[in-house]
Protein backbone atom coordinates (compact mmCIF):
# COMPACT_ATOMS: atom_id res chain seq x y z
CA UNK A 1 0.00 0.00 0.00
CA UNK A 2 2.80 2.44 0.84
CA UNK A 3 5.16 1.37 -1.59
CA UNK A 4 1.84 2.00 -4.22
CA UNK A 5 1.25 5.19 -2.88
CA UNK A 6 5.41 5.95 -2.97
CA UNK A 7 5.22 4.82 -6.64
CA UNK A 8 1.89 7.12 -7.57
CA UNK A 9 3.83 10.05 -6.00
CA UNK A 10 6.76 10.14 -8.00
CA UNK A 11 4.48 9.02 -11.03
CA UNK A 12 2.68 12.21 -10.63
CA UNK A 13 5.70 14.44 -9.99
CA UNK A 14 7.59 12.97 -12.84
CA UNK A 15 4.07 14.17 -14.90
CA UNK A 16 4.51 17.76 -13.55
CA UNK A 17 8.29 17.58 -13.73
CA UNK A 18 7.49 16.66 -17.47
CA UNK A 19 4.78 19.15 -18.29
CA UNK A 20 6.74 21.82 -16.83
CA UNK A 21 9.64 20.54 -19.21
CA UNK A 22 8.08 20.66 -22.63
CA UNK A 23 9.59 22.93 -25.39
CA UNK A 24 7.88 23.20 -29.01
CA UNK A 25 9.39 23.66 -31.76
CA UNK A 26 12.73 22.37 -33.96
CA UNK A 27 14.21 19.90 -31.17
CA UNK A 28 17.33 19.88 -32.33
CA UNK A 29 18.05 23.37 -32.41
CA UNK A 30 15.46 24.59 -30.31
CA UNK A 31 17.13 26.09 -26.68
CA UNK A 32 15.81 24.93 -23.41
CA UNK A 33 13.51 27.70 -21.77
CA UNK A 34 15.49 27.28 -18.74
CA UNK A 35 17.56 24.85 -16.59
CA UNK A 36 14.83 22.38 -15.11
CA UNK A 37 17.66 21.19 -12.63
CA UNK A 38 15.62 20.81 -9.10
CA UNK A 39 17.33 22.55 -6.41
CA UNK A 40 20.08 19.83 -4.78
CA UNK A 41 17.66 19.67 -1.23
CA UNK A 42 14.61 18.84 -3.56
CA UNK A 43 16.23 15.49 -5.42
CA UNK A 44 15.17 12.12 -4.84
CA UNK A 45 17.52 9.56 -4.95
CA UNK A 46 17.45 7.43 -8.35
CA UNK A 47 16.10 4.03 -7.51
CA UNK A 48 18.61 1.11 -8.24
CA UNK A 49 18.73 -1.80 -10.77
CA UNK A 50 21.52 -4.03 -12.30
CA UNK A 51 20.66 -5.49 -15.63
CA UNK A 52 22.84 -6.95 -18.37
CA UNK A 53 24.15 -4.99 -21.07
CA UNK A 54 24.66 -7.24 -24.61
CA UNK A 55 27.53 -8.83 -23.64
CA UNK A 56 25.91 -10.36 -20.26
CA UNK A 57 28.02 -7.90 -17.93
CA UNK A 58 26.16 -6.25 -15.20
CA UNK A 59 25.46 -2.98 -15.27
CA UNK A 60 24.44 -1.75 -11.59
CA UNK A 61 23.48 2.10 -11.50
CA UNK A 62 24.67 2.99 -8.21
CA UNK A 63 28.09 2.21 -9.46
CA UNK A 64 28.15 4.55 -11.66
CA UNK A 65 27.58 7.19 -8.06
CA UNK A 66 30.28 10.07 -8.50
CA UNK A 67 29.13 10.42 -12.10
CA UNK A 68 26.77 12.92 -13.67
CA UNK A 69 24.23 10.32 -15.38
CA UNK A 70 22.20 10.52 -18.17
CA UNK A 71 19.04 7.52 -17.97
CA UNK A 72 17.16 7.28 -21.13
CA UNK A 73 14.42 4.77 -21.72
CA UNK A 74 13.91 4.13 -25.32
CA UNK A 75 12.76 1.34 -27.98
CA UNK A 76 13.61 0.75 -31.32
CA UNK A 77 9.81 1.58 -32.78
CA UNK A 78 10.10 5.34 -30.65
CA UNK A 79 10.80 7.84 -33.34
CA UNK A 80 11.47 10.58 -30.79
CA UNK A 81 13.79 8.68 -29.01
CA UNK A 82 15.85 7.47 -31.88
CA UNK A 83 16.07 10.90 -32.74
CA UNK A 84 18.13 12.12 -29.41
CA UNK A 85 20.66 8.84 -29.62
CA UNK A 86 22.79 10.77 -31.98
CA UNK A 87 22.97 13.49 -29.18
CA UNK A 88 23.82 11.07 -26.56
CA UNK A 89 26.59 9.46 -28.20
CA UNK A 90 27.72 12.86 -28.52
CA UNK A 91 27.30 13.89 -24.96
CA UNK A 92 28.92 10.60 -24.47
CA UNK A 93 32.11 11.22 -26.35
CA UNK A 94 32.61 14.75 -25.22
CA UNK A 95 31.83 14.34 -21.13
CA UNK A 96 32.79 11.14 -20.38
CA UNK A 97 36.42 12.51 -19.25
CA UNK A 98 34.65 14.94 -17.16
CA UNK A 99 32.67 11.97 -15.07
CA UNK A 100 29.79 12.21 -17.18
CA UNK A 101 28.09 8.52 -18.70
CA UNK A 102 24.57 7.65 -20.66
CA UNK A 103 22.30 4.71 -19.61
CA UNK A 104 19.94 3.49 -22.33
CA UNK A 105 17.28 1.28 -21.26
CA UNK A 106 15.59 -0.17 -24.14
CA UNK A 107 12.07 -1.36 -23.45
CA UNK A 108 11.60 -3.38 -26.56
CA UNK A 109 9.63 -6.39 -25.53
CA UNK A 110 11.82 -8.13 -28.20
CA UNK A 111 14.57 -7.25 -26.06
CA UNK A 112 18.32 -7.99 -27.67
CA UNK A 113 17.08 -9.79 -30.56
CA UNK A 114 16.32 -6.26 -31.88
CA UNK A 115 18.21 -3.84 -29.86
CA UNK A 116 21.83 -5.44 -30.81
CA UNK A 117 21.68 -5.36 -34.03
CA UNK A 118 20.31 -1.62 -33.45
CA UNK A 119 22.75 -0.24 -30.93
CA UNK A 120 25.22 -1.78 -33.54
CA UNK A 121 24.17 -0.31 -36.41
CA UNK A 122 24.52 3.41 -34.82
CA UNK A 123 27.40 2.88 -32.92
CA UNK A 124 26.01 3.47 -29.46
CA UNK A 125 28.82 4.46 -27.75
CA UNK A 126 27.23 4.08 -24.38
CA UNK A 127 26.04 1.64 -21.50
CA UNK A 128 23.16 0.25 -22.67
CA UNK A 129 20.85 -2.71 -20.97
CA UNK A 130 17.30 -3.90 -21.75
CA UNK A 131 15.03 -3.50 -19.18
CA UNK A 132 12.34 -4.82 -17.02
CA UNK A 133 8.76 -3.84 -15.55
CA UNK A 134 10.60 -3.96 -12.70
CA UNK A 135 12.87 -1.33 -13.22
CA UNK A 136 10.14 0.86 -15.24
CA UNK A 137 7.68 0.85 -11.89
CA UNK A 138 10.42 1.84 -9.87
CA UNK A 139 10.93 5.18 -12.37
CA UNK A 140 7.24 5.90 -12.09
CA UNK A 141 5.88 3.28 -14.43
CA UNK A 142 7.27 4.86 -17.77
CA UNK A 143 4.37 5.20 -19.91
CA UNK A 144 5.76 7.49 -22.84
CA UNK A 145 8.97 7.15 -24.19
CA UNK A 146 11.50 8.76 -24.49
CA UNK A 147 12.15 9.50 -20.91
CA UNK A 148 15.44 10.84 -19.57
CA UNK A 149 16.34 11.07 -16.00
CA UNK A 150 19.08 13.06 -15.70
CA UNK A 151 21.24 11.97 -12.09
CA UNK A 152 23.76 14.13 -10.44
CA UNK A 153 27.30 13.11 -8.56
CA UNK A 154 25.48 12.07 -5.62
CA UNK A 155 23.02 9.86 -7.35
CA UNK A 156 20.13 12.05 -6.95
CA UNK A 157 17.66 12.66 -9.81
CA UNK A 158 18.20 16.19 -10.57
CA UNK A 159 15.91 16.65 -13.89
CA UNK A 160 13.50 14.48 -15.67
CA UNK A 161 12.85 15.17 -19.18
CA UNK A 162 9.58 13.24 -20.56
CA UNK A 163 9.42 13.19 -24.53
CA UNK A 164 11.99 14.51 -27.35
CA UNK A 165 13.92 17.68 -25.86
CA UNK A 166 15.79 20.70 -27.54
CA UNK A 167 19.22 18.60 -27.43
CA UNK A 168 20.34 22.11 -25.06
CA UNK A 169 18.16 21.12 -22.65
CA UNK A 170 19.98 18.10 -21.48
CA UNK A 171 23.68 19.71 -22.54
CA UNK A 172 22.78 22.50 -20.23
CA UNK A 173 21.53 19.97 -17.34
CA UNK A 174 24.73 17.75 -18.00
CA UNK A 175 27.30 21.02 -17.67
CA UNK A 176 25.59 22.36 -14.57
CA UNK A 177 25.50 19.48 -13.08
CA UNK A 178 29.80 18.86 -14.26
CA UNK A 179 30.48 21.91 -12.71
CA UNK B 1 -38.14 -10.84 -26.62
CA UNK B 2 -34.97 -12.71 -27.02
CA UNK B 3 -33.95 -9.95 -29.71
CA UNK B 4 -34.61 -7.27 -26.85
CA UNK B 5 -32.45 -9.44 -24.35
CA UNK B 6 -29.32 -9.68 -27.38
CA UNK B 7 -29.37 -5.72 -28.39
CA UNK B 8 -29.65 -5.13 -24.13
CA UNK B 9 -26.19 -7.44 -24.44
CA UNK B 10 -24.83 -5.77 -27.40
CA UNK B 11 -25.01 -2.22 -25.76
CA UNK B 12 -23.17 -3.59 -22.69
CA UNK B 13 -20.53 -5.34 -24.84
CA UNK B 14 -19.93 -2.38 -27.05
CA UNK B 15 -19.79 -0.51 -23.97
CA UNK B 16 -16.81 -2.81 -22.77
CA UNK B 17 -15.13 -3.03 -25.69
CA UNK B 18 -14.72 0.48 -26.02
CA UNK B 19 -13.53 1.08 -21.81
CA UNK B 20 -11.37 -1.68 -22.65
CA UNK B 21 -9.35 0.21 -24.81
CA UNK B 22 -8.68 2.75 -22.48
CA UNK B 23 -4.91 4.03 -22.60
CA UNK B 24 -3.04 6.87 -20.90
CA UNK B 25 -1.49 9.08 -23.94
CA UNK B 26 -2.71 8.41 -27.80
CA UNK B 27 -5.52 5.31 -26.50
CA UNK B 28 -6.75 3.96 -30.35
CA UNK B 29 -10.44 3.38 -29.07
CA UNK B 30 -12.29 1.20 -31.30
CA UNK B 31 -16.47 1.14 -31.72
CA UNK B 32 -17.73 -1.54 -32.71
CA UNK B 33 -21.13 -1.15 -34.25
CA UNK B 34 -23.30 -4.73 -34.28
CA UNK B 35 -23.49 -6.63 -36.78
CA UNK B 36 -26.85 -8.78 -38.63
CA UNK B 37 -26.08 -10.91 -40.97
CA UNK B 38 -29.34 -12.18 -43.16
CA UNK B 39 -29.05 -16.16 -44.60
CA UNK B 40 -26.69 -16.78 -47.16
CA UNK B 41 -24.84 -13.61 -46.59
CA UNK B 42 -21.21 -13.13 -46.68
CA UNK B 43 -20.94 -9.83 -44.54
CA UNK B 44 -18.21 -7.83 -44.59
CA UNK B 45 -17.39 -5.59 -41.41
CA UNK B 46 -16.31 -1.73 -40.74
CA UNK B 47 -14.41 -1.62 -37.49
CA UNK B 48 -14.51 2.23 -37.02
CA UNK B 49 -11.32 3.28 -34.87
CA UNK B 50 -10.88 6.86 -33.65
CA UNK B 51 -7.26 8.48 -31.80
CA UNK B 52 -7.55 11.72 -29.82
CA UNK B 53 -5.78 14.66 -31.66
CA UNK B 54 -2.39 15.34 -32.67
CA UNK B 55 -1.89 11.51 -31.82
CA UNK B 56 -0.86 8.88 -35.09
CA UNK B 57 -0.69 5.33 -35.00
CA UNK B 58 1.54 3.33 -37.32
CA UNK B 59 -0.31 2.15 -40.62
CA UNK B 60 -0.43 -1.47 -41.54
CA UNK B 61 2.60 -1.00 -43.99
CA UNK B 62 5.15 1.11 -41.70
CA UNK B 63 8.01 2.64 -44.10
CA UNK B 64 10.42 1.80 -41.52
CA UNK B 65 11.32 -1.59 -40.48
CA UNK B 66 11.74 -0.97 -36.84
CA UNK B 67 8.04 0.64 -36.29
CA UNK B 68 5.46 -1.83 -35.38
CA UNK B 69 2.98 -2.13 -37.91
CA UNK B 70 -0.95 -2.38 -36.96
CA UNK B 71 -3.07 -5.65 -37.38
CA UNK B 72 -6.15 -6.50 -36.90
CA UNK B 73 -6.80 -10.61 -36.19
CA UNK B 74 -10.43 -12.31 -36.03
CA UNK B 75 -11.01 -15.38 -34.15
CA UNK B 76 -12.69 -18.01 -36.84
CA UNK B 77 -16.15 -18.66 -35.66
CA UNK B 78 -19.86 -19.00 -37.09
CA UNK B 79 -18.21 -15.87 -39.55
CA UNK B 80 -14.95 -17.03 -41.28
CA UNK B 81 -12.49 -13.83 -41.58
CA UNK B 82 -11.42 -13.39 -44.86
CA UNK B 83 -9.18 -10.42 -46.84
CA UNK B 84 -8.81 -7.09 -44.76
CA UNK B 85 -8.33 -3.90 -46.29
CA UNK B 86 -6.90 -0.77 -44.50
CA UNK B 87 -7.44 3.06 -45.96
CA UNK B 88 -4.75 4.79 -47.25
CA UNK B 89 -2.55 5.46 -45.00
CA UNK B 90 -1.53 9.64 -44.67
CA UNK B 91 2.63 10.32 -45.36
CA UNK B 92 3.25 13.13 -42.19
CA UNK B 93 6.67 14.37 -41.03
CA UNK B 94 7.27 14.78 -37.54
CA UNK B 95 9.90 16.77 -36.02
CA UNK B 96 11.47 13.94 -35.27
CA UNK B 97 11.47 12.01 -38.83
CA UNK B 98 13.90 12.80 -41.46
CA UNK B 99 11.39 11.49 -43.33
CA UNK B 100 7.32 10.90 -43.87
CA UNK B 101 6.38 8.15 -42.30
CA UNK B 102 3.08 6.35 -43.11
CA UNK B 103 0.39 6.75 -40.42
CA UNK B 104 -3.22 6.76 -39.19
CA UNK B 105 -4.79 9.45 -37.38
CA UNK B 106 -8.60 10.83 -36.42
CA UNK B 107 -11.06 8.59 -37.65
CA UNK B 108 -10.56 5.82 -40.13
CA UNK B 109 -12.19 2.84 -40.68
CA UNK B 110 -10.77 -1.53 -41.49
CA UNK B 111 -13.23 -3.21 -43.58
CA UNK B 112 -12.87 -7.22 -43.21
CA UNK B 113 -15.23 -9.30 -45.20
CA UNK B 114 -16.39 -12.37 -43.95
CA UNK B 115 -17.97 -15.96 -45.02
CA UNK B 116 -20.73 -16.90 -42.98
CA UNK B 117 -19.84 -20.72 -41.89
CA UNK B 118 -22.85 -23.20 -43.92
CA UNK B 119 -23.49 -24.92 -40.54
CA UNK B 120 -23.75 -21.48 -38.62
CA UNK B 121 -26.61 -21.52 -36.90
CA UNK B 122 -29.05 -18.46 -36.75
CA UNK B 123 -28.86 -16.64 -33.85
CA UNK B 124 -26.38 -14.25 -31.52
CA UNK B 125 -22.78 -14.92 -31.74
CA UNK B 126 -19.84 -12.75 -31.17
CA UNK B 127 -16.70 -12.12 -33.51
CA UNK B 128 -13.76 -11.82 -31.39
CA UNK B 129 -10.70 -10.00 -32.73
CA UNK B 130 -7.37 -8.28 -31.48
CA UNK B 131 -6.25 -5.15 -32.80
CA UNK B 132 -2.21 -4.44 -32.06
CA UNK B 133 -0.95 -1.10 -32.57
CA UNK B 134 1.68 1.41 -31.40
CA UNK B 135 0.85 4.52 -31.28
CA UNK B 136 2.36 8.05 -30.96
CA UNK B 137 2.83 11.80 -30.99
CA UNK B 138 5.29 14.67 -32.29
CA UNK B 139 6.96 14.29 -28.69
CA UNK B 140 6.61 10.94 -27.57
CA UNK B 141 5.71 7.24 -28.05
CA UNK B 142 3.26 4.80 -25.91
CA UNK B 143 3.99 1.81 -25.88
CA UNK B 144 2.29 -1.44 -28.04
CA UNK B 145 -0.79 -2.24 -27.28
CA UNK B 146 -3.36 -5.07 -27.70
CA UNK B 147 -7.06 -4.14 -27.62
CA UNK B 148 -9.76 -7.09 -27.93
CA UNK B 149 -12.43 -6.19 -30.22
CA UNK B 150 -15.73 -7.75 -29.39
CA UNK B 151 -18.83 -7.29 -31.69
CA UNK B 152 -21.99 -9.08 -31.39
CA UNK B 153 -23.98 -10.57 -34.30
CA UNK B 154 -27.35 -11.44 -35.10
CA UNK B 155 -27.19 -14.59 -37.54
CA UNK B 156 -30.20 -14.44 -39.22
Amino acid sequence: MKTTLLRGLLAAALVLSAACSRPGGDPAHAEAAESSLKPAAKRNPAPDFTLKDANGRDIQLSSLKGKVVLLNFWATWCGPCKFEIPWFIEFEKQYKDQGFAVVGVSLDDEGWEVVKPYIQDKQVNYRVVVGTEEVSQKYGGVESLPSTFIIDRQGRIASVHIGLQPKSAFEDDIKALLR
Amino acid sequence: MILKHFFASAAALLAFATTAAAQPGCALTAEPVRLSVKRGENPEYRLKLKLPPGCHTNSHQPNDPDLIPLRLTWTPGALEPGATTFPKPDLEKYSFSSKPLSVFSGEFEIVTKFTRKPNAMPGPAMLSGKLRYQACNDRMCFPPRTIDVKVPVLLQ
